[in-house]
């Protein structure tokens, strides 16, 4: 496996989050979230349902901005150095983002070219094999199983070797068996080249020993 | 940063071309609400003349705003959307890319069809170029501007008719001097005021649309 780029530019932690509030319409999530994460960690956020295990995602993501405090990227706040973090994250949220009817493969190709990750035909094919939908490959996503969309949106975690910084929003949920070791495998990999991961998850599934920190919300 | 435009234009027209059903509805619909006026208000050659620029410019921003939803909406369902807020790419420009090819496929091919139609209107010669051309330049107005509703539209409940609500008091200006530059050629005074005029639209809306598009969208997602 190739290694994800680990920027040592910089001493301290590559993504920070200091005094974060988080509203949902008149509910307060969460507030007061702080926490670090340091080059070759998983960050395992976990919660009940409602806590605020998405919002938390998309604040970091930048998808949507915190109520109050402040997130860091190679410690840049998000408001300024939003291209720096744009060209490292790879999101993956609760809807897998694949059109309907473009085949497997194209999704992929598409989504490199737009994220801007270089994605030649071996790289695909290679990511292809490695969820196990080599069969699949060339019927378009509408025919599908739920767990197979899963796998292909997972993909890209195969194909997008060079961005150190995974979001992934309940990426075990509808994976077999099979699939669950090989996206912990993959996982295990990434950290170890340096990269880090923040996800969410219900199931117990084996993330890499000694490099996973957990982070728990509660309902405040 | 250019592969990232085309690849998004790319996608759009490849994933309509795979939906052809889609975009044939909106080319049918402005094909046959033009065809219903000639059977409508009688065959009388003189008024159908002087009425076809009005009919044909005003069934093109009907059919023009039935596509609209679908520019964003299915980017909205499927999570597609997220994807290019993130993109390191800019969103106007990602926008633009995608504006060009709704044109592409629900604008050109009205222009395309219109002088056809307006043959049954008794238009001829000048007026039916002249008829092109205003829909050439006038069609493309038609997404930018929609594009802004269909994004301030998204998620919301019944946007299908808010939409029109938005999108067609600020389609106002471009059917003015889009059926004004028919009509002017067919009075003899030229048209090329108004496509001058036109073609002030379509640079204003092409370089200010975007942006709010690209606002509009980021705010539907937070």
């Amino acid at each position: 496996m190739p290694a994800a780029s680990a920027p040592a530019d910089r001493a301290g932690p590559m993504l920070e989050a200091i005094d974060l509030a988080c509203m949902r319409g008149d509910a307060l999530l969460f507030r007061q979230l702080s926490f670090a994460v340091e080059a070759g960690e998983v960050l395992w956020i976990e919660g009940a349902n409602g806590t605020g295990k998405t919002s938390l995602l998309r604040i970091l993501a930048g998808l949507s901005p915190p109520e109050r405090g402040e997130v860091r990227w190679r410690g840049q706040g998000l408001s300024r150095g939003r291209d720096a973090l744009r060209a490292d994250v790879l999101y993956l949220g609760h809807l897998n983002a694949l059109k309907d009817d473009l085949t497997v493969v194209e999704n992929l190709r598409f989504h490199a070219a737009i994220a801007g990750y270089p994605a030649d035909a071996g790289a695909i094919d290679e990511a292809v094999s490695a969820v196990g939908l080599e069969s699949r490959r060339d019927l378009p996503v509408r025919v599908l199983s739920q767990g197979q969309r899963r796998r292909a949106a997972l993909a890209r975690l195969w194909v997008a070797q060079s961005r150190p910084f995974w979001i992934l929003d309940e990426p075990f949920a509808a994976l077999d068996v099979t699939s669950v070791d090989r996206l912990s495998d993959r996982l295990a990999a990434h950290v170890g080249a340096g990269g880090i991961a923040v996800l969410t998850t219900h199931q117990e599934v084996a993330l890499p020993a000694g490099r996973t920190r957990r982070l728990r919300l509660d309902a405040p | 940063m250019t592969g990232a435009l085309i690849s998004a234009f790319r996608r759009d027209v490849l994933q309509a071309w795979r939906r052809r059903a889609d975009w044939l509805t909106t080319f049918f619909f402005f094909v046959i609400v033009v065809s219903l006026f000639p059977l409508g208000v009688g065959p009388e050659p003189a008024m159908l003349k002087t009425m076809a620029p009005g009919i044909l410019w005003v069934a093109a921003l009907l059919a023009a705003m039935l596509s609209l939803p679908r520019v964003y909406g299915t980017d909205y369902q499927d999570g597609t959307l997220e994807q290019l807020v993130l993109a390191p790419e800019p969103l106007p420009m990602l926008v633009l890319a995608k504006t060009v090819a709704h044109w592409l496929l629900s604008g050109l091919p009205l222009a395309l069809m219109a002088p056809v139609l307006g043959l049954q209107f008794g238009l001829d010669g000048e007026p039916l170029a002249v008829l092109f051309w205003s829909l050439l330049l006038g069609t493309p107005c038609l997404s930018f501007i929609g594009g802004v509703g269909a994004a301030l539209t998204l998620g919301v409940r019944g946007g299908g008719v808010l939409v029109a609500l938005l999108v067609l008091p600020l389609y106002i200006p471009v059917l003015i001097f889009g059926a004004g530059a028919v009509e002017a050629v067919a009075t003899g005074t030229g048209a090329a005021g108004h496509l001058s005029l036109l073609g002030a639209c379509l640079c204003l809306s092409a370089v200010l649309s975007p942006w709010a598009t690209a606002a509009a969208l980021r705010v539907a997602l937070e």
